[in-house]
């Protein structure tokens, strides 16, 4: 335990720290992230962006959402282990990250597998609220195609 | 007793000193502790806590834990995302047109470049640079409000030309210039007829007709079919379009006017809305935090030995960030 | 405040001050800033027995109501409506939800483990407030229209009503999960970091692992009610048309949403409870828990599992097959762990020394309670039978068995079995026991009529009803007076005790838990000394001490605290 007098938590406890990264004051508890980690991060973080609007513009069918998502999940894998340093964190930290990202997942997979069930039963047209406010406010308006519907 | 008020600090009382076996259990009771004792009590040191690492440790799970509240709580939002998105996959890919990509990444690559200042800026607290702290910190408050800024005049627009959820995405704007351009190409209004099932296969539903005008010449659909409305597909033809095609071109205020455009857009919409705008609030939550943060800075109150509120509060910026770098795709890259 | 007499036995020091931490400081502002676990935790308790009576109050209204078919107290069905749902609501959201964690729990987790304080005093009194907070939501709402959607706010009669409760309950319903939400952070950092040594995870006592898996579903469920109720306030307000089918939204989509948290709420419900209940039948039947990880684990198997079954609240709402099939099957999976702890706590009873003490009777009543609502629960999670079930009052008996039987059952319990220790005083055991058995003879009445009541055919949420359910109606009625009675004796059975009951020895039970090794009541920082860790369901070394009217630890019957030498100082108080 630390034996330094100081009384405020600013910047005097210089003296009781050991440097080991070229003259730097070293924290009391945590660790450091170099700077050239959070740089380099921040960098790829935005060519990844770049990539992935360029990638909006090719046109790659169904393939397109899912190298959107995967390159969004590699950034956000990249601002969760370095930015916000779980890389180095304690294991239950990311351990309640991974559950409550599994747990949405859990609710979006049951509730689209439920949602596709009956998706041949659903109506497709304008729905009542709709067709009514454009009959009353913009009448002869030609929006909102549907299609028939087929059982 | 009273709460001191500074944050991470709790005075909660002066009765014998705290037990810890090997540190000062032997009848060092009585005076409370900051006199008499032969190491030093941490100021920022809270009285449940037996050191430093404790608390450090404590506070970071603690946020984590809320940060794992946040993530599922815009969760639920992409849960309703991926139900509208799975029901109507065609109006995300006809309403992302209204989206524009550029302003969409130029807002991704400031709140990337902010969660970089903010980490930045946990790290000069860590080691004690106070001004190079206190730039970073303010460069990320900037990037907060270059975020609400963009954002600001993303909605400003849509707003006014009623790209909105609900059923007032279906009445035209309400100011001159879009009301004069909407009624130039009004079309006369044809009484609606009851209801009549023109195609046998077709089983009656108490909802609207479809007429196919396949042989119809190209002219504009409301005079043709008997409610106003006519297939999709026998548009596009008529007009010579590619199906799926916008046509919203340079009149993005007249999606009313647009001919392909799918039933239920208001609720790409209602959930871009509800999605952005919450976010929209996180960010400026962000920002108040943010600060606050600058504040203490300024006041001396982070250093090597205590930047816990930095780094708990680096680690709610990230999440901002990092729940727009999903609502980014999702949004503004739909093809 | 311990000290070693001549025989080596560690007692509880009186010539010491008797300052304890009702008396430390004085004054209201004192109480409403406080930072102290132990007085968060009374005023939770005070804000939530009164809840309790308020909902309570809606329960004889609406149980008198349905006396005759056709009106009776009440000409108007919205009436009856408003009634049921303000007992739904008030019961689920301020009294049941936060009664063990944050009235209970509060008080002695911190103490129970050997902290000084939970991990984040503020954010204690911030929950606190935040449930206030909530229930003045709730009032307010009483006052601008009051609403009669039923607990479950289901859309889109939520969403249309005319009645203008709804917006600012459901703003207290997101007010109060956010009090939920920092109550369970709080506790699992505590758990985790707040350890003194020699307290392992498996050192533990059973209730604070209840506690632990209970706020990790806190943490976990209760972010998705907020944006359930948060989309729900934009669908009434603004119309945004994502539930409402007049606008291409899905109503369904609603009942995931919120049966998502709902079905881990009823979880977060019942496992303190049963945390509880594992300290009751050990305490006062002096007999180590049989079975301690496997009801640890099951504890937190249960947290884990109750985020699986939301849609059997869902089998009939328009659910896929597919999904109705998947639900059903889990759900009978998530029976399993709560039946390995009623084993385990009735081999805990088998061969030991059961002292009939008021607590014992609630655990007793407990483990029957919840064995029937447990087991009624598999009739509605077996999907044919639940067609002709669901909605109909064999499901009000079945979760008002676990909820009231068996949740409240053990808050009451867990209530008394605290009680010396929270006051320091002793409550009349005749009246105690008397009170659990009306209560229990009461609740029985109320109840098991219901499922027949139900497996009939009688509605639930009805305000109207055919002839011949009559009389199973005001069997019923009658049973919820007698219930009645039964609550009113426990409260003044244990107001009485504040007044005239006994001073209270710090350990009236003969528990080895660390919460028994302070005074009754505790002093403001809980141990003056760092206790010492031994096995907390090791009975064998307490022996009953006449001039502390209590039991005390016998140090050489022992071995684990003579292993360690303690190593004290002279003069240690």
């Amino acid at each position: 335990m630390s034996h330094a007098t100081h009384t405020q938590g600013g910047s005097h406890g210089a003296h009781d720290s050991h440097d080991s990264h070229g003259g730097e004051v070293h924290p009391l508890v945590g660790h450091l992230v170099p700077v050239s980690l959070l740089v380099g991060t921040g960098l790829t973080l935005l060519v990844l962006t770049i990539i992935t609007v360029v990638v909006r513009y090719i046109d790659l069918g169904e393939f397109n959402i899912h190298i959107a998502i995967g390159i969004a999940v590699i950034k956000a894998s990249l601002v969760v282990l370095f930015f916000m340093h779980l890389r180095w964190d304690r294991p239950f930290n990311l351990l309640m990250f991974v559950a409550c990202v599994l747990l949405v997942v859990l609710m979006m997979s049951f509730t689209v597998m439920d949602s596709k069930q009956y998706e041949h039963l659903e109506f497709k047209g304008n729905p009542p609220t709709v067709q009514t406010t454009l009959e009353r406010a913009a009448p002869g308006a030609p929006v909102a195609r549907f299609t028939q519907y087929a059982p | 007793m009273r709460p001191s008020g500074r944050k991470g600090r709790v005075d909660v009382s002066t009765l014998p000193a705290n037990a810890s076996a090997h540190e000062h259990g032997d009848g060092a009771g009585g005076k409370g502790h900051d006199a008499g004792h032969d190491h030093a009590h941490p100021p920022f040191l809270a009285h449940h806590f037996e050191s430093p690492a404790q608390q450090f440790d404590s506070a970071k799970l603690g946020m984590w834990l809320f940060l794992a509240t946040e993530v599922l709580f815009f969760g639920g939002l992409f849960v309703a995302y991926a139900v509208l998105r799975n029901r109507f996959p065609e109006v995300f890919s006809y309403a992302s047109h209204y989206l524009d990509t550029i302003m969409g990444g130029i807002n991704t690559a400031v709140l990337i470049l902010s969660s970089l200042t903010m980490a930045l800026a946990v790290r000069y607290a860590q080691t004690g640079k106070k001004t190079a702290m206190l730039v970073c910190l303010w460069l990320t408050f900037g990037g907060a409000v270059g975020f609400m800024v963009i954002k600001y005049f993303e909605y400003e627009h849509k707003i006014h030309a009623h790209l909105v959820w609900g059923s007032t995405f279906y009445t035209p704007p309400h100011d001159a210039a879009g009301r004069a351009e909407a009624e130039a190409l009004k079309q006369p209004l044809q009484p609606a007829p009851a209801i009549v099932i023109t195609d046998p296969t077709v089983p009656a539903l108490p909802m609207l007709a479809v007429t196919p005008p396949v042989d119809q010449p190209a002219i504009k659909p409301a005079t043709q079919a008997p409610s106003g409305l006519a297939s999709t597909a026998a548009i596009a033809k008529a007009e010579g379009l590619q199906t799926g095609e916008s046509t919203v071109g340079d009149h993005p205020s007249l999606h009313l006017e647009d001919k392909t455009m799918p039933a239920n857009t208001h609720l790409f919409f209602a959930i871009y809305y509800a999605m952005t705008g919450l976010h929209g609030v996180h960010v400026v939550i962000g920002g108040g935090m943010l600060l606050w943060l600058i504040w203490r800075g300024m006041r001396g109150d982070f250093g090597p030995q205590y930047f816990t509120p930095v780094d708990i509060g680096g680690l709610y910026w990230h999440v901002v960030d990092l729940v727009w770098i999903f609502l980014f795709p999702l949004f503004y890259l739909i093809h | 405040m311990t000290a070693i007499n001549a025989n080596n036995d560690s007692v509880l020091d009186h010539t010491a001050s008797t300052d304890n931490y009702l008396t430390h400081t004085r004054g209201f502002l004192s109480w409403a800033l406080t930072l102290d676990h132990k007085r968060i935790g009374v005023m939770y308790l005070i804000g939530v027995l009164t809840s309790f009576l308020g909902g309570g109050i809606f329960a004889i209204l609406l149980r008198t109501e349905l006396l005759t078919p056709g009106p009776t107290i009440t000409a108007n069905p919205t009436t009856y409506n408003i009634w049921f749902t303000l007992h739904g609501a008030i019961m689920v959201f301020l009294v049941i939800i936060p009664s063990i964690p944050a009235a209970l729990g509060n008080f002695v987790l911190p103490i129970m483990l050997g902290a000084k304080d939970v991990a984040f005093p503020r954010l204690n009194l911030f929950s606190f407030w935040l449930w206030v907070i909530g229930a003045c939501c709730a009032i307010v709402s009483l006052l601008v229209g009051q609403f009669d959607t039923g607990w479950t706010f289901y859309v889109p009669y939520s969403t249309t009503t005319e009645l203008g409760g709804v917006v600012p309950v459901v703003v207290g319903v997101f007010i109060l999960g956010f009090s939920s939400i920092f109550t369970g952070m709080n506790f699992v950092v505590t758990i985790h970091k707040l350890r003194p040594p020699g307290m392992t995870w498996f050192r533990m006592p059973l209730f604070l692992w209840a506690l632990y898996a209970t706020a990790l579903m806190q943490v976990l469920a209760t972010p998705v009610l907020a944006i359930t109720v948060l989309l729900l306030i934009v669908e009434r307000t603004v119309g945004i048309g994502i539930f409402d089918p007049s606008l291409g939204g899905d109503p369904v989509l609603f009942q995931h949403f919120f049966w998502f948290y709902s079905h881990p709420a009823v979880y977060i419900m019942i496992v303190p409870a049963m945390g509880i209940v594992s300290e009751l039948f050990a305490v006062h039947s002096h007999r180590h828990i049989f079975g301690y990880r496997f009801i640890a684990y099951s504890s937190v198997a249960i947290a884990l599992f109750s985020f699986l079954v939301w849609g059997h609240h869902m089998f009939l709402s328009g659910q896929s097959p597919l999904l109705n099939t998947l639900f059903s099957a889990i759900s009978f999976s998530v029976a399993i762990p709560s039946a390995v702890k009623v084993f385990n706590w009735t081999a805990t009873l088998y061969k030991g020394s059961i002292s009939l003490t008021t607590p014992m009777f609630y655990a007793l009543a407990f483990l029957i309670l919840f064995t029937i609502g447990g087991l009624t629960g598999l009739h509605l999670a077996t999907l044919n039978t639940d067609v002709h079930l669901h909605d109909t009052y064999f499901v009000v008996a079945h979760f008002h068995y676990v909820m009231m039987g068996s949740a409240i059952i053990g808050m009451i319990g867990g209530l008394h079995h605290w009680w010396p220790k929270m006051t320091g005083r002793m409550y009349s055991e005749n009246l105690g026991r008397i009170a659990c058995v009306i209560v229990f003879i009461g609740f029985n009445i109320t109840f098991f009529t219901q499922f027949m009541l139900g497996s009939q055919g009688m509605p639930r949420r009805y305000y109207d009803y055919q002839p011949e359910y009559q009389i199973y109606h005001v069997i019923s009625t009658m049973g919820s007076y007698v219930m009645a009675v039964g609550f009113m004796l426990t409260a003044y059975t244990l107001l009485q005790s504040l007044w005239s009951g006994e001073r209270a020895p710090a350990n009236p039970w003969g528990g080895r838990s660390l919460e028994w090794q302070c005074a009754s009541p505790p002093p403001h920082d809980n141990f003056p000394v760092q206790p010492r860790v031994g096995d907390c369901y090791d009975f064998s070394c307490l022996r009953w001490s006449e001039e502390e009217n209590g039991y005390i630890v016998d140090r050489s019957m022992d071995p684990e605290l003579n292993a360690n030498a303690p190593k004290r100082a002279e003069g240690a108080r």
